[in-house]
């Protein structure tokens, strides 16, 4: 068991309010992960900390061995480390199809292809993911007049279109139609284990994560309150009372 | 399709005629040609990237001091030609204006592009109305310290040398400077548009954020662009000095609040974002200024400001933008009543 994103002692605050505290965790090579916690318990905050999206105050943080608590987003990106947003943020002006050409991976791209146009090649890539997703029929329409849970699916074929090697999903499955979340799940899962992308995934659904996740780190009040197997977390009382005593 | 290659082709026929047709306005032609490329790269930036820019003027009046100090410092010393300015009369053999015409046009656009480079680097970290000042900024600060650089001339400005030949073909040869640029422009942003450059461009212009999440080299994206931006712009720079022959710092060559925020106007009106708009909106501007200026003497700024304000609340998207919503609407009554079949059926 490899460790992909290893997370040490790592804390962040903004002015007074301690977002992240001591928090050290790790991610496991080519497995799902989740991490779960009651509103404001600091979940995204500690993923925009490891992709580079603010200054951490404290701690390391690695990726595939590399300390990237230093490196800009962008730079984290182009080693294959991606996340997408809680309030999805994909290319409303442009089409479904434009949306995943967009989103090639530039990390695997001199500069001079970028003067290159798109190819049969990528067109099939870019259709074939969003058949992944559903998305399919909907391809050529204003990406911006898709319903929420649409766009979510849609920066989901995004993220997979870059080709990383981890991906990090803030709430995949929040505004989308309970009937469909069985199929996302299913598609996160096939994205693990055919594309083998890891997943760090933040969910609110316990009945998702449970069903999917190999490993759960639980965060309350910014600090880590619990780590174990689906079953381990069901059963911590801690974990339980964190959420009863957040409701 | 066999009709859009024939109708480029009717357009050139135009392009090169004109100066011949309407001999008497040539002058007029070449400017009209020197705002379609202003407006043409001003929107590369600020309607392609989202970055407004308020300075893309330095790279005009640099262009032309570039121009300048090439073409004389061929032939003489740079700093005696500029102090013997309005005394000593310079000659200059015609190899030495067309050489220095050839280089003076290319060493302007290349040293431009390399400005643009080195001015985005810092300009770059700024977002929104921050962006359009700081670049407003630079362009008046340079404006000031060419304008008090004795080596080439200081508050006077510079002198290039006369077209050699006669007038009338020195005309015609000025509006094919402008013209050749013009189409070469025209036809190089076609291109750049549909590649992954253009596209990447666009996406860092919708949501910059997402597109670094995404892993796009965006500073890379936005100092190339500038850059391409610059090479034109400090080109047509170059034409326009030896056309003036003398010309001065702070009222011709960085002269922000004419040409320096004409080009934004030319894309507002004419639509911002698009290929064509920032030609269409150029050629209205160009005729509504010659016109207000000829017929509405001392109203010429209000009619003007006028136009302005009336593009900006009521056609937002200018000329382009209006006629593509009057057509999505045109074609949307035409689908209405299938959608209202389907409706009906469910
Ligand atoms: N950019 C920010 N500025 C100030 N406070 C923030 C910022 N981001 C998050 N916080 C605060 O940090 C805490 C954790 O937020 P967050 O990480 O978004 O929680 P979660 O994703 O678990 O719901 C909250 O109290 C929130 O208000
Ligand atoms: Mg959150």
């Amino acid at each position: 068991m490899t460790s992909i994103i290893q997370v040490n002692n790592v804390s962040k605050s903004f002015g007074g309010v301690v977002a992240n505290s001591d928090i050290s965790l790790s991610v496991e090579k080519g497995a799902i992960t989740g991490l779960i916690g009651p509103n404001g318990s600091g979940k995204t905050t500690l993923f925009n900390s490891i992709v580079g999206y603010h200054p951490i105050d404290s701690g390391t943080i690695q990726f595939e061995g590399r300390e990237i608590s230093k490196f800009p987003v962008q730079k984290i990106a182009r080693l294959g480390l991606l996340r997408t947003f809680q309030q999805t943020r994909i290319y409303g002006e442009m089409t479904g199809v434009e949306n995943m050409l967009i989103s090639l991976p530039h990390r695997k791209m001199r500069f001079a292809e970028a003067f290159g146009c798109n190819g049969a090649e990528e067109h099939e890539r870019a259709e074939r993911l969003l058949e992944f997703v559903g998305l399919y029929e909907k391809r050529f329409l204003r990406a911006g007049s898709l319903s929420f849970g649409q766009q979510k699916l849609l920066e989901f074929a995004m993220a997979l279109m870059n080709e990383p090697t981890g991906l990090l999903l803030d709430e995949p499955t929040a505004g989308i139609n309970p009937t469909l979340i069985n199929g996302l799940i299913d598609r996160l899962r096939r994205a693990n284990a055919d594309l083998g992308i890891t997943l760090f995934v933040i969910e609110h659904n316990m009945r998702v994560i449970m069903n999917m996740a190999d490993k759960i780190y639980c965060l309350a009040h910014g600090e880590l309150l619990a780590e174990g197997s689906p079953a381990e977390i069901q059963s911590d009382s801690r974990v339980i009372d964190a959420y009863l005593g957040a409701h | 399709m066999t009709r859009k290659p024939f109708s480029y082709l009717l357009l050139l026929a135009v392009i090169i005629a004109a100066p011949f047709v309407f001999p008497s306005f040539g002058t007029q032609l070449a400017t009209l040609w020197l705002m379609i490329i202003v407006a043409l790269t001003w929107d590369m930036t600020g309607g392609q990237m989202g970055y407004n820019s308020l300075g893309n003027i330095t790279f005009y009046g640099t262009g032309m001091y570039v121009a300048a100090v090439i073409t004389i410092g061929m032939a003489y010393d740079v700093g005696d030609y500029t102090n013997a300015a309005g005394g000593g009369i310079h000659a200059f053999t015609d190899l030495q204006y067309f050489s220095g015409l050839f280089l003076g046009m290319l060493g302007a656009g290349l040293f431009c592009a390399a400005v643009a480079v080195i001015v985005g680097y810092v300009t770059f970290g700024l977002r929104g109305p921050y962006f359009a000042i700081g670049t407003l900024g630079v362009a008046i600060a340079t404006g000031e310290l060419v304008s008090n650089w004795e080596w080439v001339g200081a508050g006077q400005g510079i002198a290039l040398p006369v077209y050699p030949g006669d007038l009338d073909t020195g005309k015609v040869l000025f509006y094919f400077l402008f013209a050749g640029t013009g189409v070469a422009l025209f036809v190089f942003l076609k291109w750049l548009y549909k590649t992954r450059f253009g596209a990447a461009v666009n996406a860092i212009r919708d949501d910059e954020e997402k597109a670094e999440a995404m892993g796009i080299h965006t500073l890379q994206y936005k100092l190339a662009t500038w850059a391409m931006s610059a090479f034109f712009v400090g080109i047509a720079g170059a034409i326009s000095a030896f056309q003036l022959i003398h010309f001065e710092p702070l009222e011709t060559a960085y002269q922000t609040i004419n040409l320096g925020i004409f080009m934004v106007v030319c894309v507002l009106l004419g639509g911002k974002g698009t290929l064509w708009g920032p030609v269409i909106g150029a050629i209205v501007f160009h005729v509504f200024k010659e016109v207000t200026w000829t017929y509405l003497l001392g109203w010429q700024w209000v009619a003007l400001g006028a136009l302005i304000v009336i593009t900006v609340v009521y056609f937002e998207g200018g000329v382009v933008g209006w006629i593509m919503s009057k057509r999505s609407e045109r074609l949307e009554a035409r689908e209405q009543p299938n959608d209202a079949a389907v409706g009906a059926e469910q």
